[in-house]
């Protein structure tokens, strides 16, 4: 068990971590997530006792980790970088490791044979690929056959079947009775193999619930409402169709966001009022969006885009402009107004979104 | 484990893999498999040996050809222990800053949370390789030299003499590399660290050497008589001064200062985030 209590930590003016409180409880995996430099790292190294927290505690087994009897048998952690002194081979990387807490040797090759790095065991680390020194982190942390365990975005720079056995094996520590806790910034990732969360963004504690309650709380289905950009009939069509029990945002875009009515009672209640409506669309909210929609606020390195640089994709979503004639760019085909299909009713969420040629296609994009 | 866990409303998990408890000996172990499996050591010491032995041999073949003019038969060792100290100096920064450079430190003090553990035990073995292999070069210069320069008039070295021309420059040697294993504590960056120490190995003789004005005479002085090289010499029994530290006295001195230096390492690498 993990637990994190008022964890605070700042740098100079930059506050990276700030009041977070959290447990990780055993015999599960609990994912950590949070979009770049949200302080996850920042978290993981207070943990582990490697950075002193500003004000707050963390401990484990409740004490903190520099007080732990023989650590490493008891915390097994993955960091984010490769943490590894490249000059020096696989084996005596893991052997200098196991005599540092008076684990057998055997272990080593053991560890070794586990994460699929016999056969370079005696290769000097420089030389690994990005997977491969996440597998030698990966053997590090499971060295001491710890009760815990911590993963700082494991997945990096795996390819496909390196991240189907990250999972199954993050999933079989945790059903052996083990505490895993993983830090991620890929939603489609953790849905997968997480059944707890723990969401920061700037360094505070965003969310902390199960993925269950979290594919419930936040995919839900919801419909695109566009009004002629006009502030007096989007205030009226608001206010109808609040008055009809919807649930009604307003987009960055200018359009609603409607939840809680179907498409055809929206239609309905806008013809009622007498307003036009310039779309109508039904959208379904997918655990990333409902991630990115969490952290938004949060992100720290947003990526700008240049003017006149799309990308070579016309259709990307832009602020919509009243000047130019609408053009339904990225909502449906051309031509295809026709009445919603039937799928398109407000429904339950289905589970997690197709994310495993997400996850590889991230991967390899880094 | 075989002890059962305690009460826990879950089903812990429990290694079948006893745990020991860990101390300094389990940090030495680490430290020597850490030291002997990275090429580094074995170029900077390789290198050491050429240079003491190979410049030791290399001047007592020069000299024993020509009467040697009233200098300690011993003291033709100083020119290769004065250049074999630089590699030395060189692997001791990189037996810590190369563990900060490549982020290999947050693994280890994972691994020992007690980082005063940690530095004591790099500090030991890196101690002990570089006093014994610098001891054993001396000694086989000093050997060589006593065995090659003879003849008549030239007095057979003393017993104090054969003393700190072996493991007084060892230790010379061994402590120098100890001061840049606490600088490269303190800066965590290799060529920071190195840079610093050949500034204090051999810069306080060439700032010397250009200090002509009468008025720093005395700054000169002190600068001559304490710095490394003239240290060396000075166990040789060729100091360049009569006055200053004489006999064993500049190597306590360097210890003090090392012994600083480390406390100075140790303080901050338990305060500071790795």
């Amino acid at each position: 068990m993990i637990e994190a209590r008022g964890l605070t930590k700042t740098y100079g003016a930059k506050t990276a971590v700030y009041n977070l409180s959290f447990q990780v409880r055993p015999g599960s995996v609990t994912g950590f997530l949070g979009p770049n430099g949200a302080g996850k790292s920042t978290t993981i190294r207070m943990v582990l006792g490697l950075d002193a927290p500003t004000s707050g505690t963390v401990t484990i087994a409740g004490r903190p980790y520099r007080q732990l009897p023989n650590a490493p048998r008891q915390v097994g952690a993955l960091l984010d970088a490769k943490a590894v002194h490249g000059g020096r081979s696989a084996r005596h990387h893991l052997l200098c490791l196991a005599q540092l807490s008076g684990i057998p040797k055997s272990r080593v090759d053991e560890v070794l044979a586990l994460v699929g790095l016999q056969e370079v065991a005696g290769k000097r680390s420089k030389g690994f690929s990005l997977g491969m020194g996440q597998r030698l982190g990966i053997a590090a942390a499971l060295l001491g056959d710890p009760q815990v365990l911590l993963f700082d975005e494991p997945v990096n720079g795996l390819d496909p079947e390196g991240i189907h056995w990250v999972r199954n094996l993050m999933k079989r520590l945790a059903a052996e009775g083990r505490t895993v806790f993983v830090s991620s910034h890929l939603m489609s990732e953790m849905a997968l193999t997480a059944d707890h969360l723990i969401v920061i963004g700037r360094g505070q504690l965003l969310a902390d619930m199960s993925v269950k309650e979290f594919i419930a709380r936040n995919s839900t289905a919801y419909a695109k409402v566009r009004t002629p950009d006009d502030a007096e009939q989007r205030e009226k069509l608001t206010a109808a169709l609040a008055e009809a029990g919807a649930g009604v945002q307003p987009e960055p875009d200018g359009a609603l966001r409607v939840t809680g009515l179907e498409l055809p009672r929206i239609s309905d209640v806008a013809h009622g009022t007498g307003v036009r409506l310039w779309e109508l669309s039904p959208h379904q909210a997918s655990l990333e969006e409902a991630y990115m929609q969490l952290t938004q606020g949060a992100v720290d390195y947003r990526s700008a885009q240049p003017p006149g640089w799309g990308y070579g994709q016309p259709g990307q979503p832009q602020p919509y402009a009243p000047q130019q004639p609408y053009a339904p760019q990225q909502f449906a085909p051309p031509g295809s107004f026709g009445p919603p299909p039937a799928a398109a009713q407000p429904q339950p969420a289905p589970p997690a979104p197709a994310a495993d040629p997400t996850a590889a296609r991230e991967t390899e994009d880094r | 484990m075989t002890t059962p866990y305690q009460a826990t409303p879950y089903q812990a998990y429990a290694s079948p893999i006893p745990v020991q408890s860990t101390g300094l000996g389990h940090a030495l172990r680490s430290e020597w498999t850490k030291i002997r499996t990275v090429r580094s050591t074995m170029w900077t010491l390789g290198v050491m040996l050429v240079l003491v032995i190979g410049i030791g041999l290399l001047v007592a073949s020069l000299v024993s050809s020509h009467t040697p003019t009233g200098t300690p038969v011993l003291a033709f060792g100083f020119f290769g222990v004065l250049l074999g100290s630089l590699p030395v100096i060189t692997l001791g920064v990189l037996v810590i800053s190369s563990e900060y450079s490549t982020g290999m430190i947050r693994t280890t003090l994972t691994a020992c949370p007690s980082r005063s553990r940690v530095l004591a035990a790099k500090a030991i073995v890196f101690a002990l390789i570089a006093f014994v292999l610098s001891t054993l070069a001396c000694l086989i210069v000093a050997g060589a030299d006593a065995g090659m320069i003879t003849g008549s008039g030239i007095p057979s070295p003393s017993g104090s003499q054969w003393l700190r021309a072996t493991v007084g420059a060892g230790l010379y040697v061994a402590l120098l590399g100890l001061l840049a294993l606490a600088v490269g504590a303190m800066l965590r960056h290799s060529a920071g660290a190195i840079t610093a120490m050949l500034g204090v190995v051999l810069l306080p003789l060439l700032l010397a050497l250009f200090m002509a004005t009468q008025s720093l005479a005395t700054v000169r002085t002190k600068l001559i008589e304490y710095s490394v090289p003239n240290a060396i010499a000075t166990l040789y029994g060729i100091p360049m001064l009569s006055t200053g530290p004489q006999g064993w006295t500049p190597l306590w001195i360097l210890a003090g200062v090392t012994a600083v230096a480390l406390a100075g390492a140790l303080f901050v690498i338990n305060k500071r985030d790795v």
